[in-house]
């Protein structure tokens, strides 16, 4: 049963609502195994937003989907500690696994059109996820509670609207449906898996907009998975960045965007083209691709595309896996990077590439 | 909606023609004498003037385009057929006069008919359900040994001609082992117990042999539907397995195999040719096979037309039926 909008409570033990603790996530396939998330922790509090940022490939929607545990639990190999208000979740019995989904948890996905089922009408599939949590109700209540959430979400004559397919929504509309769908059994825990890459960028606003109203209403703790970094300064309190299946710096929002401390992050900062600047000088990307989780590097995931493993001694980049720690400067602000003063190295480089301009190759 | 319909009746009224018109050309243009066919049938003697006799009555010397109106007009109508001195009534909708027999064609059809289509529709009640749920059964069994057994077991039994497998299954369970009835046709308005057990060997053989080809097809079909995201989706807002499986994944699986089926039923009501030979059950495979063999044109003609009749009717009803289960089909 789902709780109260009013119940929000923090769950036993003063523990945040959400704690994933060395997670570790492989797929064992033909070719090896694939080190898809490896050694990732985290924690989100009610009510508040997690950022998680990462190129395609880095973990980030993987990670996510193992604490809603929608893998295959025959094709993948979970390890680790998930813990959703108290309950440890890995290893739990598919049908409470299932009373749990769409319940206490619940996932907005990226693509709505292809998200929604085709040949269901809106209305019914949001009635579907009421009732999968609500044995009880009718299906008039069902469809009710339905519209209202389609209501709550801002889709104008949501009782006509309801009836309607999928297919006869607009993109942003379609979101909405989704958003309403995920938040139809008033979940705790909400998986937001770049739910606005899809779509422009005024309707992305409205959906951010609507993400963070809906947060205040429902009081709910919120994982926002993108590669948007607009996207996670509007909305997240807390930024974890992943590569190559780990978790490379976390920090709040403001440190982390800030005063970046990994090579990697900042790399990312820098090559979002700024207002201000030349239209006619090149952008700034992070030169190589994203590593093989297949044959994972050895030591920093980072070190074939970093740019200052010339900074550290040795060669610590190539042969050791830095941990996850304070840099310096101390605090809550956890950085995976050999640099001893990351964030001076890279301001240095933020400050001679300003000065000299940007030189990209021509 | 309805004029989709009313636009695709025509179409198919035109397909129809065009097979009559290419199945008479073939005919009449091909080595072909019914005369002497007409007059064989009747005596062992034949002079060249009755057999001449013959196709001058039948209006074999006609133009063809003539002739083929005379039969076209014939279908809505009824026309009266010479066969030298006798004059034969064919009621509409006449299809012609058995070169044999001498019995109406649509008579001989109406009664062949009735054990084909029990022999379709026995068969598809077992096979399609049967292959769809092996198919799905293997598709959420990807890549285990169940599913590698029943891909296996499929592509065996696929790969056993059929006319193999008939005799074969006709020669252990019947005649050595004894364990089904002499296969045959009775009405099953007559004795419904009767009609179930002549036919159900034929049944199960012709089942399990268009079963193979469905399960593959269901497994590939369903194994796409499962990996899109709306599957995920229907599991992530904690439905049961069972509902994600079957109202979610299967729903949109099963439509590609729809189309596959409405062929294969529209070929089966054409008649099983192996099917009704081996187990001797007097369907319109079979009759069509020997008048091909007694140029006996008119029941040649006559199948044909059916069988034109059948595959656009079935392709009708398939595209109603997609339209029906996938709401972004509109018939336009």
């Amino acid at each position: 049963m789902s709780s109260p909008v009013e119940d929000v409570t923090r769950p036993a033990g003063d523990e945040p609502f959400l704690v994933v603790d060395d997670l570790t996530v492989k797929f064992p396939t033909h070719d090896g195994i694939v080190h898809a998330v490896s050694g990732l922790s985290y924690s989100v509090e009610m009510g508040k937003t997690l950022g998680i940022v990462g190129e395609s490939g880095s973990g980030k929607s993987v990670s996510s989907m193992a604490v809603v545990g929608l893998h295959d639990a025959k094709r993948t190999e979970i390890s680790g500690s998930i813990r959703v208000g108290g309950t440890e979740i890995i290893g739990l019995s598919e049908t409470r696994m299932r009373r749990l989904r769409g319940n206490e948890v619940a996932m907005i996905f990226q693509d709505a059109l292809a998200a929604l089922h085709p040949f269901y009408r809106v209305g019914a599939q949001l009635a579907e996820g009421y009732l999968a949590h609500h044995p009880d109700a009718t299906k008039r209540e069902a469809h009710d509670k339905g519209v209202a959430m389609l209501d709550r979400v801002g889709i104008p004559q949501p009782d006509q609207r309801a009836r309607d397919f999928p297919h006869q929504f607009s993109g942003g509309m379609r979101q909405r449906a989704m958003i309403a769908m995920a938040l139809v059994n008033d979940p705790r825990l909400l998986f937001a898996d770049e739910p606005t890459t899809a779509l422009d960028v005024t309707v992305q606003a409205q959906i951010l907009d609507l993400l963070q109203d809906l947060q205040r209403d429902f009081g709910s703790a919120i994982v926002f998975i993108t590669h948007d970094l607009g996207v996670i300064a509007e909305m997240a309190d807390d930024v974890l960045v992943m590569y190559g299946g780990r978790a490379v710096e976390v920090g709040t929002c403001r440190a982390v965007l800030s005063r970046p401390q990994m090579p990697y992050t900042w790399g990312l900062l820098e090559s979002i083209p700024e207002a201000q600047t030349d239209p006619t000088l090149p952008l700034l990307p992070i030169p190589g691709t994203p590593p093989s989780l297949l044959h994972p590097p050895t030591g920093c995931p980072f070190h074939p595309r970093c740019r200052f493993t010339g900074e550290v001694p040795g060669d610590l980049c190539e042969r050791e896996l830095p941990d996850l720690i304070p840099g310096i400067e101390g605090g809550e602000h956890l950085r995976r990077c050999h640099l001893r003063n990351a964030h001076e190295v890279l301001s240095n480089a933020a400050a001679k590439k300003s000065k000299v301009g940007r030189h990209g190759p021509s | 909606m309805f004029g989709y319909i009313v636009r695709r009746l025509i179409a198919g009224f035109l397909v129809i023609v065009a097979t009559s018109v290419a199945v008479f050309a073939l005919f009449f243009y091909g080595p072909s004498n019914p005369g002497q066919v007409v007059c064989q049938a009747t005596s062992p003697r034949c002079p060249p003037e009755r057999v001449a006799d013959y196709n001058q009555t039948l209006g074999y010397n006609d133009p063809v385009t003539e002739q083929y109106v005379v039969w076209a007009k014939g279908l809505f109508t009824g026309r009266d057929i010479q066969f030298g001195s006798t004059t034969i009534d064919c009621p509409a909708p006449c299809l012609g006069i058995s070169y044999y027999t001498r019995e109406p064609v649509s008579e001989l059809l109406k009664e062949r008919y009735p054990a084909t289509l029990s022999l379709a529709v026995g068969a598809a009640i077992i096979f399609l359900p049967l292959g769809v749920v092996l198919g799905s059964v293997a598709a959420r069994k990807r890549g285990t040994s169940t599913d590698r057994l029943m891909v296996g077991s499929s592509l065996i039994i696929y790969s056993i001609p059929y006319y193999l497998l008939a005799l074969m299954s006709y020669l252990y369970l019947v005649i050595i082992w004894g364990i089904f009835p002499q296969p045959e046709y009775n009405p099953f308005t007559e004795n419904p117990w009767a009609w179930v057990s002549g036919l159900l060997l034929p049944w199960l053989v012709l089942g399990l042999a268009f079963s193979t080809q469905y399960a593959r097809f269901s497994r590939g079909s369903m194994v796409e539907s499962l990996s899109e995201d709306y599957v995920r989706t229907a599991r992530a807002k904690g439905l049961t397995q069972r509902v994600v499986l079957i109202k979610h994944a299967l729903r949109a699986a099963i439509v590609p195999v729809i189309t596959i089926f409405g062929l294969d039923f529209a070929s089966l009501l054409a008649g099983t040719v192996f099917t009704e030979f081996v187990f001797n059950i007097d369907g319109i495979g079979v009759q069509a096979l020997n008048s091909i063999q007694d140029q006996n044109f008119p029941i040649i003609s006559a199948t044909a037309l059916i069988v034109a009749v059948f595959v656009v009717v079935c392709n009708l009803a398939v595209d109603i039926l997609y339209s029906v289960i996938d709401p972004r089909v509109r018939l336009t």
